[in-house]
């Protein structure tokens, strides 16, 4: 339990300055934004309370909100981002299966599912973040171009950040 | 109570969303200008569009008090026109100091049956001997000449149209005098024939005609424009077409004429026949 906390508060530090003092200057053109962060939430614990991912979500969402000076933005699209994460996995994991407090990584379960979770969760969570960012309906079709691209940058920059960490776990 | 508690239970990821995902929307708006004022804005236009739909709403439904203002208000401002005066400049000196004596006055009235499809065709107005009304006093609506008083009671009276074969108003084109006259091989409520001009008086298309000072109107009320123009078969006259200003069809309000000097001039040539 111990263990659990302490590998997921490093994750997180290291996740949220990857993301304010290095992805924050890393973009194309506005149109292809990195938003790494969300890593933290992804691969949270199966076994963790509703009430507490909601709460780490948000609170994850506004230190990067305090960093980008959009304070609720990020949150909100956190707070979203849980709520699917929450119904995916309810969805597609039986719970029972699992001992010793699993997470959802690419290691453990499978390379098509943790795409498929990865991508729908990434694409939740910038839908949200760019829509309000935009906040009017003008101009749409641009912001669904800036969310696509950006789903596809963020998705790649999981993929790779957990290949490198990659831990094939006998189960 | 219980059961409350364990629905709420039961679907606490919904809630949980209900609650964070409002307290970002709070903060979103609340410490981000951008945001803050898109609400503002947006909202603001939407509460403007709703007061304009019900503002179009309540106009319509006032349309007939507005019009009936309006039309009242045209009566009293016709009464104040300088073609309502007649010059009184002889008795200028001995008894006032105004040159201008009321000679027309005018009253408004609501045309309540209307037929413009008959060879003769009469209206009904909702004014009548009570408002001073009588027979033979002309009638003209905002556009153009309408017709002669036909028939009185208290509160009604029926109005000869010029669209009747019987009525002939003298009329003025370029300053020469013929009869504008309607029903004779011509039955369009739009237009109407004028007689009796000497032919070789040039008279263009679009020129004006209006009322001469021999009619009960006031001399210059608009009638109509010249459309065309023929050499009457038999003697040597014009027929000139005109298209009369008013629209016979859709009349609603009117305004009958009150020649104050009519008696007087009545009775005069009243003396002409005895003798």
């Amino acid at each position: 339990m111990g263990r659990v906390i302490l590998s997921n508060s490093i994750r997180f530090l290291l996740l949220v300055a990857t993301q304010v003092f290095l992805l924050k200057n890393i973009g194309y053109y506005n149109l292809s934004v990195p938003y790494l962060y969300i890593l933290f939430i992804l691969v949270l614990p199966f076994g963790i309370s509703n009430s507490l991912l909601f709460l780490l979500a948000f609170f994850t969402g506004l230190t990067i909100d305090f960093y980008y000076d959009s304070l609720g933005l990020n949150a909100a699209a956190c707070t979203i981002m849980a709520f699917v994460r929450i119904i995916f996995i309810n969805l597609t994991v039986q719970r029972d299966g699992f001992d010793n407090e699993p997470e959802p990584r690419l290691g453990i379960m499978g390379f098509q599912w943790f795409i498929f979770y990865a991508f729908i969760l990434t694409f939740c969570h910038h839908f949200i973040l760019f829509t309000f960012e935009n906040f009017k309906f003008s101009e749409f079709g641009y912001t669904l171009l800036r969310i696509l691209l950006s789903t596809l940058f963020t998705v790649s920059l999981i993929l790779i950040t957990e290949f490198a960490f990659f831990q094939k776990k006998a189960r | 109570m219980r059961n409350l508690w364990l629905f709420i239970g039961k679907y606490n990821a919904f809630f949980l969303l209900i609650i964070f995902f409002t307290i970002s929307l709070i903060l979103l708006v609340k410490h981000n200008s951008f945001q803050r004022a898109r609400v503002w804005n947006s909202s603001n236009q939407l509460v403007g569009r709703s007061y304009e739909r019900i503002n179009e709403i309540n106009s319509y439904l006032k349309l007939r008090k507005t019009n009936d203002s309006l039309a009242a208000e045209n009566a009293r401002l016709r009464n104040q026109l300088a073609t309502s005066f007649y010059s009184d400049s002889i008795k200028q000196v001995a008894v006032r100091d105004t040159t201008l004596k009321q000679q027309y006055t005018y009253t408004v009235a609501r045309v309540i049956n209307n037929s413009v499809h008959q060879k003769n065709n009469y209206l009904t107005i909702n004014r009548g001997s009570r408002h001073g009304i009588s027979k033979g006093m002309g009638v003209i609506s905002a556009k153009g000449i309408v017709g002669i008083i036909f028939n009185v009671n208290e509160d009604f009276s029926t109005i000869r149209s010029l669209l009747h074969s019987e009525t002939k108003v003298s009329a003025n084109v370029n300053g020469s005098i013929g009869s504008l006259v309607w029903g004779e091989e011509n039955y369009d409520p739009r237009f109407a024939y004028l007689k009796d001009i000497q032919s070789h008086l040039s008279i263009k298309k679009g020129n004006r005609v209006v009322t001469s000072e021999f009619s009960m109107f006031p001399e210059g009320t608009a009638i109509g424009y010249v459309t065309a123009t023929r050499t009457s078969q038999g003697d040597n006259s014009l027929d000139i077409k005109i298209k009369l200003n008013t629209d016979f069809s859709t009349l609603e309000y009117v305004y009958v004429i009150n020649n104050i000097l009519s008696a007087q001039q009545l009775s005069l040539e009243a003396q002409n026949k005895i003798e």
